[in-house]
Order: C-alpha cells, then sequence, then structure tokens
C-alpha cells in the first residue's frame, strides 16, 4: 500500500509562499530525491536571497542562507570542505542565478564543481515584489517595465541552459517545468540525476524549473500555469542542454 | 630557540596559517600580497588542503563563507581594493557569527591607487568595512615573525569569539623578509556544535544565517554581538610599550610606521627629549587602556600613520583628548623617514611644553 505523506527532508514549518506558487512543489521534490537517495544527514542546503531565502526554515538537512548571488561561492566552499561526506546543493532564483551572480554561476560550472543547482525561473524579482528579471520575455510588464520589456533599452533575456551548454565544464543542463502532473514527474527525474550525479561524483548539475509567480504576474494560479505553456517554454524549450556522461558513452 | 628561517612577511602567514591547522585557502591575485596564493598554490595539494583562485575577491569571500560554515579553519587574502569586493562577505560572515581569517595587505588608495605600503583602510578595517553593527578583531603586525605570530593568534581569536580576525598589514611587512621562528604551540582549537556539516540523521538541523525579519530578535543578536566584542575589549586589546616610563611626548604607531617611529625614539633619546612608543597590536580592539593611562603622564601625543590620519581618531577617543594629539603622516604609497618623525617629536616636545 502506497501512504501519501510529507517528505522526511522537510520540516513541519508552515511555507510563507504565495498561494499557487510553485516553490511549494519543487521544495517537496527536491525533499523527496533527498529522502529517496538517503542522503538527508550528509546533505547541506544552501539558499540566498529571493522568495526561497528561507528555505532553511522548510529543507530538514542543515541549512546555510547565502547573500544574494554567491550560493555557488558557499556551495563551493562547503563542498570543499569535506567532499567526500557533504552532498552540497543551491536553490536560487532567476535575478539571483542570472543576474548578480552570474559569475559565480558560469565558474561553477566552468569549474565542474561537484554540486547541485536547483534554479527557480519564473521571469520576475519575487521578493521584492515584481521587477523585471534578467530572464523577463520581451514585452513582459513588470514594476520596472512598466512599458513591456523593450529589449532595445534593457536587453534581452537570458537562456541560462543555453548559455552554460557552450561550457566544456558543467556535467549536466536541464531545463523542466512544474505546471502539470506529467512535467512534475519529469522534473522530479531531473532532480534525481543532478543529485546522483553528484553522488556519483560526476560533477556541476543545474536544473531550470519554469515556475510561475501568480502574485506578480498578476493572474490566478490557474492562469499562471497555462501561461509558462504559451508564453515560457516557446523562448525557454524543455529539455536536456547536457548530459556529458551520456555523451561520453554514445561517442564510445 | 628554535631555528629561524628566512621569510617574507606574505610567505610567513601563508606557512603560519598552515601551521594553525587551516587547509582551505581561496583568493584572487592582487599586488602585493600574491605571494600568500602562490605559497598556497604550491603547498595545499601537497597536504591534502584546498587552494583555490576565485573567479573574484566577491566569490572567494563566499567560499570562505561556505567552509566556515562547516566549522573548518579557512582564509583567504587581498590588498585595499580587494577587501573593498570582500566586504559584502565580511558583513555576511559577522552576521552569521562566523570565524574566519583575511588578511588586508594595504596598499595606496581610495580607488585603484596605487600598489606601495599604507594604512589608509584603518578605518576600514576597525570599523568594520561592510553594512551594520559589527567588528572584526583587527591585528597589525609590525615584523615578519608577527606576520606569523599573529596569524596563529588570529585563527585562535577567530575560534574563540566567533568572528573574523584580520591581519591589517601593508606592503612593507608583505614583501620584506627577516628570520622568523615558525615553532609554535599546537594551535587550540574549539568544539564547533553550530557548524552545518549534515545532521547525521542524529540531531536536529543546523542553520548558518544572517536574516532576522522581526526586529526585536535582529535586535537581541545585536546586543548580544556587542556584549561578546566588550568581553574582547576588555581582554584581548594588545600593545607594545617602549620607554614609555618616564615619556613626557608618546607616540602612536603600528605596523611598518611603528618601526619608523622607533628608529625617531631612539634618536630623540639621544638628544634628550622623553618620548615613548605605544605600538597598538590589536588596533580593534585598540589598547585604549595604555593610551588612557598615558594620558596622564604626558605633555603630547603624536600619531604616525601611512594615512591622512584615521588612528589619530582613536587616540583621542581613548585619552578623552586630555592631551594634544598631533599628526605625523605621509599618504598614497609613501613612508615617513625617521628624520620626518623626529622633527615632529621635536616640535610636540616644544608646543607640549616638554623637557
Amino acid at each position: 500500500m502506497v501512504v501519501f505523506d510529507k517528505p522526511h527532508a522537510l520540516t513541519d514549518a508552515p511555507m510563507h509562499y504565495c498561494p499557487g506558487c510553485t516553490h511549494g512543489i519543487v521544495h517537496r521534490l527536491v525533499a523527496e530525491v533527498i529522502d529517496e537517495l538517503g542522503i538527508e544527514g550528509k546533505t547541506i542546503g544552501v539558499a540566498p536571497v529571493g522568495c526561497s531565502v528561507m528555505a532553511y526554515n522548510y529543507f530538514a538537512c542543515d541549512m546555510i542562507e547565502a547573500a544574494h548571488g554567491r550560493a555557488p561561492a558557499v556551495a563551493t566552499g562547503v563542498k570543499r570542505a569535506d567532499p567526500e561526506n557533504h552532498i552540497v546543493f543551491t536553490y536560487q532564483g532567476d535575478g539571483d542565478l542570472a543576474s548578480i551572480g552570474m559569475a559565480e554561476t558560469v565558474h561553477a560550472a566552468a569549474r565542474n564543481e561537484n554540486i547541485t543547482i536547483i534554479f527557480i525561473n519564473n521571469a520576475i524579482y519575487g521578493m521584492t515584489g515584481g521587477q523585471m528579471a534578467p530572464t523577463s520575455l520581451p514585452g513582459q510588464v513588470t514594476q520596472t517595465s512598466p512599458y513591456g520589456r523593450d529589449v532595445k533599452q534593457c536587453g534581452f533575456p537570458i537562456r541560462v541552459c543555453e548559455m552554460l551548454s557552450e561550457l566544456d565544464g558543467p556535467e549536466y543542463l536541464e531545463r523542466v517545468t512544474v505546471n502539470n502532473v506529467k512535467n512534475i514527474r519529469q522534473a522530479k527525474k531531473a532532480i534525481k540525476k543532478a543529485f546522483q550525479n553528484q553522488i556519483d561524483g560526476k560533477g556541476f548539475s543545474l536544473i531550470e524549473v519554469l515556475s510561475s509567480c501568480p502574485t506578480n504576474w498578476g493572474m490566478t494560479p490557474k492562469a499562471a500555469l497555462e501561461w509558462i505553456d504559451e508564453r515560457m517554454i516557446p523562448y525557454y524549450p524543455l529539455g536536456v542542454y547536457k548530459d556529458r556522461s551520456a555523451q561520453e558513452a554514445q561517442d564510445k | 630557540m628554535a631555528e629561524k628561517v628566512l621569510m617574507k612577511g606574505n610567505e610567513a602567514i601563508a606557512e603560519a596559517a598552515i601551521l594553525a591547522g587551516c587547509r582551505h585557502y581561496f583568493g584572487y591575485p592582487i599586488t602585493p600580497q600574491t605571494e600568500i596564493a602562490a605559497y598556497m598554490a604550491k603547498k595545499m595539494p601537497k597536504i591534502g588542503g584546498t587552494f583555490l583562485q576565485a573567479e573574484s575577491e566577491v566569490a572567494a569571500i563566499n567560499m570562505v563563507y561556505g567552509v566556515a560554515s562547516t566549522g573548518m579553519r579557512v582564509m583567504t587574502s587581498s590588498s585595499s581594493p580587494g577587501i573593498s569586493l570582500k566586504s559584502e562577505g565580511l558583513s555576511y560572515l559577522a552576521g552569521a557569527d562566523l570565524p574566519a581569517l583575511v588578511v588586508n595587505v594595504q596598499r595606496g588608495g581610495p580607488g585603484l591607487g596605487g600598489i606601495q605600503p599604507s594604512q589608509s583602510d584603518y578605518f576600514q578595517a576597525t570599523r568594520g568595512g561592510g553594512h551594520g553593527d559589527y567588528h572584526m578583531i583587527v591585528l597589525a603586525p609590525a615584523s615578519v615573525q608577527e606576520m606569523a605570530s599573529l596569524t596563529v593568534k588570529g585563527f585562535e581569536l577567530a575560534d574563540k569569539y566567533r568572528m573574523t580576525s584580520m591581519i591589517l598589514a601593508d606592503g612593507t611587512m608583505g614583501q620584506m623578509m627577516e628570520p622568523v621562528s615558525l615553532d609554535f604551540e599546537a594551535s587550540q582549537t574549539v568544539e564547533k556544535p553550530w557548524a552545518t556539516t549534515g545532521t547525521k540523521m542524529s540531531r536536529p538541523h543546523n542553520i548558518v544565517n544572517s536574516l532576522f525579519l522581526q526586529p526585536d530578535e535582529l535586535e537581541k543578536y545585536n546586543f548580544e554581538r556587542y556584549e561578546r566584542y566588550k568581553r574582547i575589549e576588555e581582554t584581548e586589546a594588545m600593545c607594545e610599550e617602549y620607554m614609555m616610563d618616564d615619556a613626557e611626548i608618546c607616540v602612536a604607531a603600528f605596523g611598518i610606521a611603528a618601526r619608523v617611529s622607533k628608529n625617531a625614539v631612539d634618536e630623540a633619546r639621544k638628544m634628550g627629549i622623553k618620548v615613548g612608543l605605544i605600538r597598538p597590536i590589536t588596533v580593534w580592539p585598540f589598547p585604549k587602556a595604555a593610551f588612557a593611562k598615558a594620558a596622564d603622564k604626558v605633555k603630547a601625543f603624536i600619531s604616525v600613520e601611512l594615512s591622512m590620519g584615521q588612528m589619530i581618531e582613536d587616540v583621542k577617543l581613548a585619552t578623552s583628548c586630555k592631551k594634544p594629539v598631533f599628526l605625523c603622516n605621509r599618504a598614497g604609497g609613501m613612508i615617513p623617514a625617521p628624520e620626518q618623525v623626529l622633527a615632529s617629536i621635536k616640535e610636540a616636545a616644544e608646543i607640549g611644553g616638554a623637557n
């Protein structure tokens, strides 16, 4: 008999996320994977500034809150402190990972740092109330692009997986989403692979999760999930962008 | 006495750090401290340690934050412009009560400044540097021997008080060679039950954090931290007093400025001027008691600095402005000559009414 239960790697603390936000789903997937791999006792999570800054209250493993954008550097330190016994993941938003922390992201990937990154791309700064993110879509209305993102004035969105896939360093890059059951199952598979890669010593794995922000998008939760299909996936196609081990096996 | 070896100040710091049990170093190249990184790059792989050249100073200090979170001894080093970049991390280390050692081999500023020795990061070091209410323990070596011994001391104090220790050196200290003894007592270590090393499923999770949205809670942590700072000020201040017993003029100087000043004091003594020197070894905590005591005896103070006059404010505060405090300084990478300090001593002796 299968009993639906809360993962052990999640605490009982009530989450502060807005209704309809997909952070809760992704938290749960990460926690389920930690449970299934039996690594809670050796896992250390790093959550920097953003909506998930208080993730330290929700994950039952040891947790570190980091400065804005610096999680990959902090995770590098934690991992290198005891590479055999530390499983390290970061949980970062788009502003954090792709704007203020881009240097840390790119260089951790280039070093093939043996860590797991969960990257929440919801095309907006949530915590500060809905400003334009490095992943906001062309024309997207936010508090700081009130007339729609004008690419002539403020540039184009950044496709993180595609960009990092040009580096020799990273082991695994995949973009997933959690806007329906099928996609959630695929997202969990990707997250599990990203942790397994670290356990196997394969190196840097980043899972980009297209997520919704009903509050700051000004939509109902249902409309926000549909917006992922209609607007985000066309710009940010789902799929595996790099799987070095699989590629190497194929090349042999 | 153990055998002495001839070493550069920067190398002495690196070797002493290894002897103190530091196995993780993160840095970024910047003159005049790069020998520390070069030394670590050579040594760490041979002893199972980590040397990593970070992509920036910002990343390096956050790698330090990561290792410090696990309770292991860790360090980074830089020079003035690089320390400005690290200041965000220094604030976070303070807010999360993490121990670490940070070396600043100062050069002239502001901006890109120059690469010659300076002491113009005194305010930045003693007042914290980053945002928020906090201090670091700031140690100011005046010899290659102290570059080594204060590095060991810095790690011990950082662990003891769960805070950052900074070695505030300058380009001269970093580059000059002197005989040094590296025969240290086994470095004291402390238990760190707060460290995030994995729960092993045997304890509740540990959290390293500097975010407290409830103002009363954040206030509580600030008050607790300042109780700790008060204890440090009462027990850890260090200075060297030289010829202060009958002194009527007191020179205040640290680091290379103190070495120059000592020569000037010797010369002035030959001329019959009763002058002594107080050399702060910790600039935070500032050795207030020694200065307060001197203020009741001497007629004037002279602060000798490689800056536009920063420590002078602490001398005035420590002495409650009871006696005049003169400034004798060079800036921008220039070092005062003993003759300049001697001239200041003579001037102070006349104005202060000494002799």
